[in-house]
């Protein structure tokens, strides 16, 4: 899938977008367009704007130059066409809320009132926790839920909406291997299923290689857009870090060496494991 | 004078009537504070209740109308000054400090009864008035409407505020408005139980209901529950030991109903769960694993990675 759908209207078109952050620029001249189904992986350094990408396309933040547009329409904060994912964090141990009173949010949450129960509602809910294989604990408190099981609430949270776009930021942070494929996987059959655009932001390409269409890499103001083989060689990442950069293929695992994160990552955030893989491999 | 008799007076029945209304105001905003971590701004705007009577008094001679007036204040100071929790906290404590600075000094301008002034400090429940009634149950009604309306959006937006943010919730506003009816509902209750004991129909019944069940209705059905047994059973005890005051009774009950809680959280319902969760088995497998690798801190997680990763790099 890719560029040669041109028949159905495409979820995402971004023409000649740019974005500024605190008079930085980030990102810009940016073309993308997302067909329905499609899996687009985002990726870059930290500081390059893949979070700010998303929260464009949440309508939450304006593009300083081009245009956008999600399903024939600009962004707007609210809308259902769009599902959406936030950085993985766990929730408080005593949250007095179970999983399932979370997927409903997602369905009426911005609504004013306390909700009258409505069955349609109800089976809506159901269905959603259902797909993604969480009606066995959905009833425990969410705070007392593993990492990967939260994960999966909030996939059914995302979905109960039934969004033509699927924005996913960082979600497989913390969560350990296992959990990481279920979590891919379980996105990636739900938007074959549903035709859902997938927009996932990540910082590690291999948990989605299997998954992934394309990628958009941003780097600085510069970008590439293209299916992981093309956008993976030393010599596109070198031109996009501006730095020699060698992409090696270590047993079915892509490795990046060489390339320097952004001077404004903050220390701890979602970069250590670049970090940590880079020095395995210098050694 | 028997119970009985105590019960047919009607400053009595006043007193009863007015500690009902708090104990549901309180009990019903407690999850709530909770959740959004509150606590202290409900200590805060309770002692600034303080303030805003004295105020009252010296400019009206009345500390009520002065300390609601003065909740309305202090909501939109702490609503303005701090979005996030420990920006807020210490905007609170600016806020606290100075204001009972102006309350101590105000005080020393009135030359009325100190104790109209001290009674906000500990709770004047049997001085309640027909007129106070009338102004209590004004609030409680409006505190519940309000309460109504915002539940789902003030949920949304404390349990999750990033995604409630995307999908149209207008967190910053569902805040502030929730801060306004914590004020209303504290300068309500400090009437009753006083600024200082306020947190004891604020905060430990909800605390106690939350250790109970992870149903937010059932927290909040249970935390009026605890609050109303709290705030008219203290009442009743002090009519039969007068030389202490209700409020008194007030937070030593609801402090029991706390432990109470915690007992039952940690020893009666865990064995009732584990029964449900061995009942149904098709989770068990998945439920098993998850929580064997998640408890770890996040920490071990991110070791593991980096680990699988450098095998795969020198391997």
């Amino acid at each position: 899938m890719g560029d040669t759908v041109s028949s159905v209207r495409p979820t995402v078109v971004l023409r000649g977008a740019g974005l500024a952050l605190g008079g930085r620029p980030l990102w810009q001249h940016l073309d993308l367009t997302v067909a329905p189904g499609e899996f687009v992986a985002v990726l870059g350094p930290n500081g390059s704007g893949k979070t700010s990408l998303i929260k464009v396309l949440l309508g939450l933040i304006p593009l300083s130059s081009g245009s956008v547009q999600v399903s024939g329409v600009p962004p707007r904060r609210g809308s259902s066409d769009i599902g959406y994912i936030p950085q993985q964090k766990s929730f408080d141990r005593d949250l007095p809320i179970r999983g399932i009173d979370l997927v409903r949010l997602g369905l009426d949450g911005h609504r004013w009132g306390i909700g009258l129960p409505s069955r349609r509602r109800r089976r809506r809910v159901e269905e959603a926790i259902a797909s993604v294989g969480a009606a066995g604990f959905a009833r425990f408190p969410i705070g007392n839920l593993s990492g990967g099981e939260q994960q999966r609430l909030r996939v059914a949270q995302a979905l109960v909406g039934n969004p033509q776009l699927l924005l996913c930021d960082e979600p497989l942070l913390s969560l350990d291997l296992k959990h990481q494929r279920e979590v891919v996987e379980l996105i990636s059959d739900q938007r074959r299923a549903s035709a859902i655009s997938v927009l996932f932001v990540t910082h590690e390409i291999n948990p989605i290689m299997s998954v992934v269409d394309r990628v958009v890499y941003l780097v600085g103001t510069r970008w590439a857009v293209g299916t992981p083989a093309e956008i993976f060689t030393s010599a596109r990442l070198s031109e996009l870090y501006q730095t020699d950069v060698e992409v090696l293929d270590v047993g079915g695992r892509i490795v990046v060496v060489g390339a320097p994160d952004s001077p404004h990552a903050e220390a701890g955030s979602s970069h250590y494991h670049h970090a940590l893989g880079q020095e395995a491999i210098i050694r | 004078m028997t119970l009985s008799d105590y019960l047919s007076e009607t400053f009595v029945r006043n007193a009863l009537i007015a500690a009902t209304l708090v104990a549901i105001t309180a009990g019903l905003i407690g999850p709530v504070v909770i959740i959004r971590d509150l606590a202290f701004a409900v200590h805060g705007t309770a002692e600034l209740a303080f303030t805003g009577a004295a105020a009252g008094l010296v400019a009206a001679n009345d500390p009520v109308l002065g300390a609601l007036l003065g909740s309305i204040v202090v909501a939109t100071a702490i609503g303005l000054l701090g979005n996030r929790v420990r920006e807020r906290n210490s905007a609170i404590g600016v806020i606290l400090a100075f204001g009972l600075g102006v309350g101590v000094y105000l005080l020393s301008l009135y030359s009325g009864f100190a104790t109209a002034a001290t009674n906000i400090l500990f709770g004047q429940i049997f001085g309640v008035s027909p007129g106070q009634i009338t102004l209590l149950t004004a609030i409680a009604a409006g505190v519940l409407i309000a309460m109504v309306l915002l539940y789902r959006p003030l949920l949304f937006a404390s349990v999750d505020p990033e995604l409630a943010e995307a999908r149209g919730v207008r967190t910053r506003l569902v805040g502030l408005l929730f801060v306004y009816v914590l004020a209303l509902t504290v300068t309500e209750a400090a009437q009753v139980v006083g600024t200082l004991l306020v947190l004891s129909l604020a905060i430990t019944p909800a605390a106690a209901a939350s250790r109970l069940s992870a149903r937010t209705p059932v927290v909040i059905a249970v935390s009026i529950a605890f609050a109303l047994i709290a705030a008219d059973g203290g009442l009743v005890l002090s009519l039969l030991r007068p030389n202490v005051k209700a409020s008194v009774f007030i937070s030593v009950i609801s402090f029991a109903f706390y432990v109470l809680a915690r007992v039952a959280a940690k020893f009666v319902l865990p064995a009732f769960s584990a029964r449900r969760r061995a009942s149904s088995s098709t989770l068990s497998e998945t439920l098993v694993d998850g929580h064997a690798t998640d408890r770890a801190p996040d920490g071990a997680a991110v070791a593991s990675v980096a680990t699988s990763e450098r095998e795969d790099g020198v391997g």
